[in-house]
């Protein structure tokens, strides 16, 4: 019994050390003693170690079916398969709340331990700050929603007793899924990730750290939080694709929107990051977006759990909603008064120049992101927003959210297209067509053979002609500077193209994920043609839908350790060659009464075939199945794994240029002013850090 | 002409338009929450609008109809006929005693035709733990439904 208490201990030690980590990293900036400096920050390691134990804790009680805990009672229970165990550690509020601090305190103690010896006037603040949002979820962990409550009742003679079940309720079937096993850390990464930013810049801003070094250490890090937010919407899309059965992946429901809304922020600022780097711009605008990205990553696990907008999908609610609306004051207080007092240390060096330069394409990508944000933002807070103002409750569905979006993303599409290709202050009408002309001519061609084709939608030839214009682009980047690196040194351009990435890692790992975000939104526009029919289908009844002939095959009825089915056999016919067999099922869990669907997709790079089993119909009690054909799905899969590859390649250090190649390269003449120089020749930026 | 002004219309002509669209959108997809006690007292504009109303399932009131689902929901003491005629297959979720959220019109002799049904459990994520266990204490195999 006694690990069963282990954990809670644990958690209450960490949040003691957490108030010493605060307290003591506030003497030590005032102070400026080493030694409580020191002390300040081991205390901060300590706490992160605490929560892992804390976490691992929790584990152990899972994997050993240990009832006596509630937690465990209420989202596990025998024969859930092992590896389902996983999931059902956070299945639940409490659960995942100590999994938020978990991973949080894997990044606060990367980033106390890599810069130990590093900024010794930056590191005690951010010290404090990561203190400062650790307590807060220990707060909680501890004396709100512990997940190490144990089961007790009140005995005869008044002491309470330990109760221990037999069995627990089981773990929601719509997370009976190998995918709810990574989507939830990834995403959670992510979102715990903006933390490492935030606190950079506060600290930044409160210490007044002089140059612009901070802003190389916040990109870096913000720069991991958005790998993984990627992949976490990504993966949470396509949890949602291959378990919910209506055929789509995204509904913008309020849980996906408060995850993409700190995405649309971080993607805002790795672009306009650069504008600081090199022209001293945009310092306030940079601090702000930092600072929303992280209030809006509480803000979104606010929406998710404490039922303040309904939602399918919000997995659990309670009464935790005035904690976070409290801290959520509290960060803003913070945030505003740092930047009010501080405000001269954020001025501009320069101002822009043109509407034609790389400048302004990161100011309307910005801006562009700010407003997708402010609508996803105003659209998912509809409700209440309507409620104050008017007093009358009203939301607003999907057509909303695509109206304003879908032109901001083809919008977007266009500046991943131009921006990278305009120069720094200004560019000339000549270089635009010498960079422009082909790739977008080559853009038209193919929206014409579109239309050709019998394409109608505009959005959707749009999306096809920029997409070719953005991939011509940057095959153009990488063609030019790979033929500059081959001419000197021999090599191949293939392998030329791998040296000039390798160089420019960030750069060139960019490009890389334009790319992945040009696949996504190919995969998403075939959402345009997307088609279903929805039949009764007795055993042996047949469906065609496209080019698809479907066969009911069989219908078994099967019981399994931990639910019962029933499964369709759908057999799959194209130009009378049978590709493939296909089994939509239901399953029902009889521990906790509910159901779940398992979808049957084949998926092709063309489309794909989805297919639900339905239920039966209540008048016929024969099987229903609900076919979909969604064209175009797996791009937004493959171009996400792009997007994750690409962001890793910008993560790595540059690799430098061998001696005989620099002497080389440094002959070449630049022509014009350094800002007008051609992109082309490799331009070398010092590794950060 | 300034470059500050040239900036100044370019982002007016992006925020104008965007806006415009939002308002749009907004118009084509809103939707006016109820409570079940309010749907009787609305006025004839109010009715045509769509609607959207929350309750419980009420328990055995789910009938399936040749091409409808009826059933009834509760909220409070008040009760709302509903007929389902959407095409999309009612979820796992929907029965007896379940949350539902229904959307679609009022019709004038106070039933509601509902295009689009969710619905969640009386979730037991919610269930106060140890809330159910039996006075004994003694090990106990699966719990009783919570729902029930």
């Amino acid at each position: 019994m006694s690990l069963d208490l282990f954990g809670s201990f644990a958690l209450l030690l960490a949040f003691l050390c957490g108030i010493y980590a605060f307290c003591a990293g506030i003497a030590a900036i005032r102070t400026r003693k080493p030694l409580l400096i020191k002390s300040a920050r081991h205390a901060g390691m300590a706490v992160c170690v605490l929560v892992w134990l804390a976490f691992a804790s929790l584990a152990y009680l899972f994997f050993t079916d240990n009832f006596s805990m509630a937690y465990v009672v209420e989202h596990s229970n025998r024969t859930l398969a092992t590896f389902l165990k996983f999931p059902a550690i956070w299945a639940g509020q409490e659960g995942s709340l100590l999994f938020w601090s978990f991973l949080l305190s894997i990044y606060v103690f990367s980033a106390l331990f890599v810069y130990r010896n590093k900024h010794p006037e930056l590191m005690p603040y951010v010290g404090v700050i990561l203190a400062g949002i650790q307590l807060f979820f220990l707060t909680l962990n501890n004396f709100v929603v512990s997940p190490f409550k144990v089961l007790g009742l009140a005995g005869p003679n008044g002491v309470l007793q330990w109760v221990a079940r037999g069995d627990g309720q089981g773990l929601n079937p719509l997370l009976q899924y190998p995918e709810m096993i990574i989507h939830p850390p990834v995403l959670y990464s992510g979102y715990t990730g903006f933390s490492i930013p935030f606190a950079f810049a506060l600290a930044a801003l409160l210490g007044r750290y002089p140059g612009e070094k901070w802003i190389h250490l916040t990109r870096r890090w913000t720069m991991i939080a958005w790998g993984f937010q990627s992949a976490g919407i990504l993966l949470g899309a396509h949890w949602a694709y291959a378990v919910l059965g209506w055929g789509g992946y995204w509904s913008w429901d309020p849980v996906e929107n408060a995850s993409l809304m700190p995405w649309l922020t971080a993607t805002a600022f790795l672009h306009s990051v650069m504008m600081q780097e090199k022209r001293g711009m945009m310092r306030v605008w940079n601090v702000w977006l930092v600072f929303i990205t992280f209030i809006l990553t509480i803000l979104g696990t606010t929406l998710t759990r404490t039922g303040l907008v309904s939602s399918v999908h919000a997995f659990a609610q309670s009464d935790i909603g005035p904690w976070f609306f409290g801290f959520i004051g509290l960060i803003i207080v913070v945030c505003v008064v740092a930047y009010w007092r501080n405000r001269d240390y954020l001025r501009s060096d320069n101002t822009l120049d043109s509407l034609v330069s790389r400048e302004s394409s990161f100011l309307f990508n910005n801006l562009i992101l700010l407003v997708a944000v402010v609508a996803v933002l105003s659209g998912t807070l509809f409700p209440v927003l309507s409620e104050w103002v008017r007093g009358s409750k009203i939301s607003v569905g999907a057509p909303f959210f695509n109206k304003v979006n879908l032109p901001i993303g083809l919008f977007l599409l266009f500046l991943t297209g131009v921006g990278p290709l305009l120069a720094w202050r200004k560019t000339s009408m000549a270089s635009l067509r010498r960079n422009f002309g082909w790739p977008l001519a080559l853009g038209i061609v193919a929206g014409g053979v579109g239309v050709a084709l019998g394409l109608r939608n505009f959005y959707v030839i749009m999306c096809a002609i920029l997409s070719v214009f953005v991939t011509l682009t940057i095959l153009t980047e990488f063609f030019r500077g790979a033929r500059v690196i081959s001419a000197r040194s021999g090599s191949n351009l293939l392998f030329s193209a791998g040296t000039l990435t390798l160089r420019n890692t960030r750069r060139y790992g960019g490009y890389v994920v334009h790319f992945g975000i040009v696949l996504i939104f190919i995969g998403i526009s075939g959402a345009a043609f997307n088609q279903d029919k929805q039949m009764e289908m007795p055993v042996g009844a047949q469906m065609d839908i496209g080019p698809y002939h479907l066969t009911h095959q069989a219908f078994d009825t099967t019981q399994e350790a931990n639910y019962s089915t029933e499964k369709a056999t759908i057999a799959v016919d194209r130009d009378n060659r049978q590709v493939i067999m296909l089994y939509p099922e239901h399953r029902f869990y009889p521990s906790n009464q509910e159901s779940g669907t398992m979808v049957a997709i084949y998926s092709t790079l063309k489309e794909d075939l989805y297919v639900v089993y339905a239920g039966r119909s209540p008048d016929t009690n024969q099987p229903v199945i609900h076919a979909y054909l969604n064209p175009l799905v797996k791009w937004i899969w493959l171009g996400g794994a792009i997007v994750v590859m690409g962001t890793l390649l910008a993560l790595v250090p540059n690799q430098q240029p061998s001696f005989a190649l620099r002497m080389a390269e440094s002959r070449v003449p630049v022509p014009g002013s350094p800002a007008m120089a051609p992109i082309h020749v490799t331009r070398y930026e010092s590794p950060h850090e | 002409m300034k470059v500050k002004t040239k900036f100044g219309i370019g982002i007016a002509i992006i925020v104008i338009t965007l806006s415009s669209l939002a308002w749009i959108g907004a118009k084509e997809s809103k939707t006016y929450y109820h409570t079940v006690a309010e749907l009787p007292t609305l006025n004839s504009t109010e009715m045509r609008q769509r609607i959207r109303v929350g309750g419980d399932v009420a328990a055995g009131s789910i009938q399936h109809m040749p091409g409808r689902v009826d059933f009834t929901l509760k909220e409070a003491d008040k009760t709302l006929h509903v007929s389902y005629v959407g095409s999309d297959p009612l979820p796992d979720t929907f029965k007896d005693g379940a949350q539902a959220l229904v959307e679609g019109r009022a019709m004038p002799d106070g039933r509601f035709v509902a295009e689009q049904v969710q619905s969640k459990c009386a979730s037991k994520y919610e269930a106060a733990p140890g809330g159910t266990i039996p006075a004994d204490g003694a090990p106990q195999t699966a719990p009783a439904d919570p729902r029930s």
